[in-house]
């Protein structure tokens, strides 16, 4: 289990981390979620000890990363953005260092380091030099690192960076696998990483708290019922007739019709979902379909983490009631301007930027 | 421990560094007893020893440069810190794996004596008091070294760091000459002395209470010492400063042939306050 309690890290002026609270419990594959730059890999830095907090406490397992470095850093397994590898030795040598360094016991190393070179599929690889193995290679080898000794909690900081499709459903199975007994962390930009391995995410935007959940109830609860996509068979006028004597519609567009039905989608006051069908149902028009239109984890994500304030802070209201988004999102909602007022204007000047970015993130997710 | 200081040790020999120092240092250790005991005739490798020091200005520096500077640059200190050695046992390790690399010509030069013994006199006693001087001077200049790896993440910043402060090491005893003798400039060069140390104290713990206190304190005893008895101030400081000198230490061994017990301590203390510093470097890192 880790415990992170209101972590605080500050370079200068910047907070890099702010007021970050969360809990992972033992069994979880638990993902971190963010874009580039929201503190990620700060915070995992200093969840291993590498980098020490301005404020707040990290419990690895009970022991106090601060206070119980050793014992704390000994139930850790870490890969870090850049898997520190020495290039001057070859792949065992360096296993058989990092066993050392994790104080495996000595009659069972050997056995350990099998297993960590089986497991990341290196096995053709062990007498090589670092040196010599491409990028892939290099992210298994550290990897096997981090999994050497199976420590009880495994942090992995963007762990498929630099792999071909093939190697990353690879990892992706290896995750899962070790997630059968292991607390697995691993943190990635890209969403549909996230989404096939993780069962829980927490979400952070400028080193602040967004949203933790699993992550098909973060969809749940941001999809909202007020907008429904209906088929209907029959003609356009008669259905603009039913919406018009139909309670609580606000607006509707048409997006296709063919001869004999309609598709549209109806903008309410609320849940309506009743409503209209029976409204349909009297005028004798069928409904062959009506669907709420449901924000898919990507929405969710691009909407939290909006570079613009205002879009963040309306996303992270709709989550309110579900994970108690502590005091970030009230702070964005509630009181506008107040901790941010300073960053306010350097949203605007990076809004032109803010495109781009998310377009990337699209075609990353759609690997 | 073992861990890093095996694979610290075993990198040295994978890359040239660990042979080029080995060779090199051997080949002028060669070079001046062949010059001054097999052809000069004289007994004393000792006097061999002591006109090979200089090279250590250039040859620390360049041993020790990658040992902090490159971790950090290829971020496998990420690996040491994370792990469950702790940061003691990480300079440790490094350290020794250093010192083990220096001692293989200095054994080599351990052969000298006996084969000065060989062809005549020799005088084993001195000669191995100042192999041993020998050994432990390199082993100040390494944690020199090591700090200043340390410090930065250039492997040139660090050679050329370690380079410049060896030299002033060597320049000691001329540069201390240099200072006034009288009591009143005693008294300024304390103050300067105190100014230096609360700066480094201001930024190694980032606390100006207690730099602000220190500070306080320092200038109390210092002017207090002044007034009550300005003539003890004369010749203070460069008496005082001359008192660190490393080479003074060395040559006691090497031309006087004592075994200089006060010197020996001056090297061990200034290895461990050196080490301590590189602690406090790289713990203080993590907070900023």
């Amino acid at each position: 289990m880790i415990e992170v309690k209101n972590l605080v890290k500050r370079y200068g002026n910047h907070n890099a981390v702010d007021h970050l609270s969360f809990t992972v419990e033992d069994g979880q594959i638990f993902g971190f979620l963010g874009p580039n730059g929201a503190g990620k890999s700060t915070t995992m830095n200093i969840m291993t000890g590498y980098l020490a907090a301005t404020e707040g406490d990290v419990v690895i397992e009970g022991h106090d990363i601060l206070d119980e470095p050793e014992a704390a850093k000994q139930c850790i397994g870490y890969l870090p953005e850049l898997p520190p590898l020495y290039p001057d030795m070859t792949v065992l040598e360096y296993l058989r260092f990092v066993a050392e360094l994790k104080r495996l016991p000595k009659a069972d190393r050997e056995n350990q380091i099998g297993q960590a070179v089986a497991l990341t599929h290196l096995e053709e690889m062990s007498n090589r030099l670092i040196r010599n193995l491409s990028k892939g290679y290099r992210q298994r080898v550290g990897l096997a690192q981090a999994i050497l000794g199976f420590p009880k909690i495994i942090i992995l900081d963007e762990p498929t960076v630099g792999l071909d499709p093939k190697q990353v459903v690879e990892i992706r199975d290896l995750i899962r696998h070790l997630a059968q007994d292991h607390t697995v962390l691993i943190s990635s930009h890209i969403l549909s990483e996230i989404r096939a391995v993780c069962d829980h995410v927490l979400i952070i935007r400028k080193g602040r708290f967004v949203a933790c959940d699993a992550p098909e109830h973060l969809e749940e609860e941001l999809s909202s019922n007020d907008r429904v996509e209906l088929l209907v068979r029959g003609s356009r006028e008669t259905v603009e007739k039913v919406l018009l004597s139909a309670e609580g519609v606000v607006n509707h567009t048409f997006i296709e019709s063919t001869d004999d039905t309609v598709r549209l989608e109806v903008s309410t006051d609320g849940d309506r979902r009743d409503s209209l069908f029976y409204a349909f149902a009297d005028a004798r028009c069928p409904l062959l379909e009506i669907r709420p239109k449901m924000a898919s984890l990507e929405d969710v994500f691009l909407d939290l983490t909006d570079e613009d304030d205002a879009v963040a802070a309306q996303a992270a209201a709709l989550l309110g009631c579900g994970s108690a988004p502590e005091d970030a999102p009230a702070a964005d909602a509630g009181q506008p301007g107040a901790p941010d007022e300073d960053s306010a204007p350097a949203d605007a000047g990076d809004a032109a930027s803010a495109a781009p970015e998310k377009e990337e993130e699209n075609d990353e997710s759609n690997l | 421990m073992k861990a890093i200081y095996k694979r610290e040790f075993a990198s040295y020999f994978n890359s040239m560094i660990g042979w080029l120092f080995i060779a090199v240092l051997t080949v002028f250790i060669g070079i001046y007893f062949m010059a001054y005991n097999l052809f000069g005739g004289k007994p004393y490798f000792s006097s061999a020893l002591s006109n090979t020091l200089f090279i250590f200005m250039v040859l620390i520096p360049i041993l020790t440069m990658r040992s902090m500077a490159e971790e950090r640059h290829a971020k496998t200190d990420q690996l040491l810190l994370t792990s469950p050695a702790s940061i003691p046992a990480v300079i440790l390790g490094k350290y020794f794996a250093l010192l083990s690399v220096f001692a293989i010509p200095v054994l080599i030069s351990c052969l000298c004596p006996l084969i000065i013994k060989l062809n005549g006199t020799a005088f084993l006693k001195a000669d191995y008091a100042t192999i041993l001087a020998f050994f432990l001077l390199g082993a100040v200049e390494i944690a020199v070294g090591l700090l200043i790896s340390t410090l930065t993440e250039s492997q040139i910043i660090a050679a050329v760091g370690t380079f410049c402060i060896l030299l002033v090491l060597y320049l000691w005893d001329g540069l201390v000459g240099y200072l006034p003798t009288t009591a009143t400039g005693s008294m300024v060069g304390l103050f300067v002395v105190l100014a230096l140390v609360c700066f480094l104290l201001n930024t190694l713990s980032d606390n100006w209470k207690v730099t602000g206190v220190t500070a306080m304190v320092g200038t109390a005893v210092i002017t207090g010492f002044y007034l009550r008895d300005s003539s003890k101030f004369e010749s203070l400081l460069p008496n005082a400063l001359g008192k660190f000198s490393l080479l003074n230490a060395f040559d006691s061994f090497a031309s006087d042939h004592v075994f200089d017990l006060s010197g020996m301590l001056l090297y061990l203390s200034l290895i461990a306050l050196l080490l301590f510093l590189t602690g406090q470097v790289l713990q203080k890192r993590r907070w900023n």
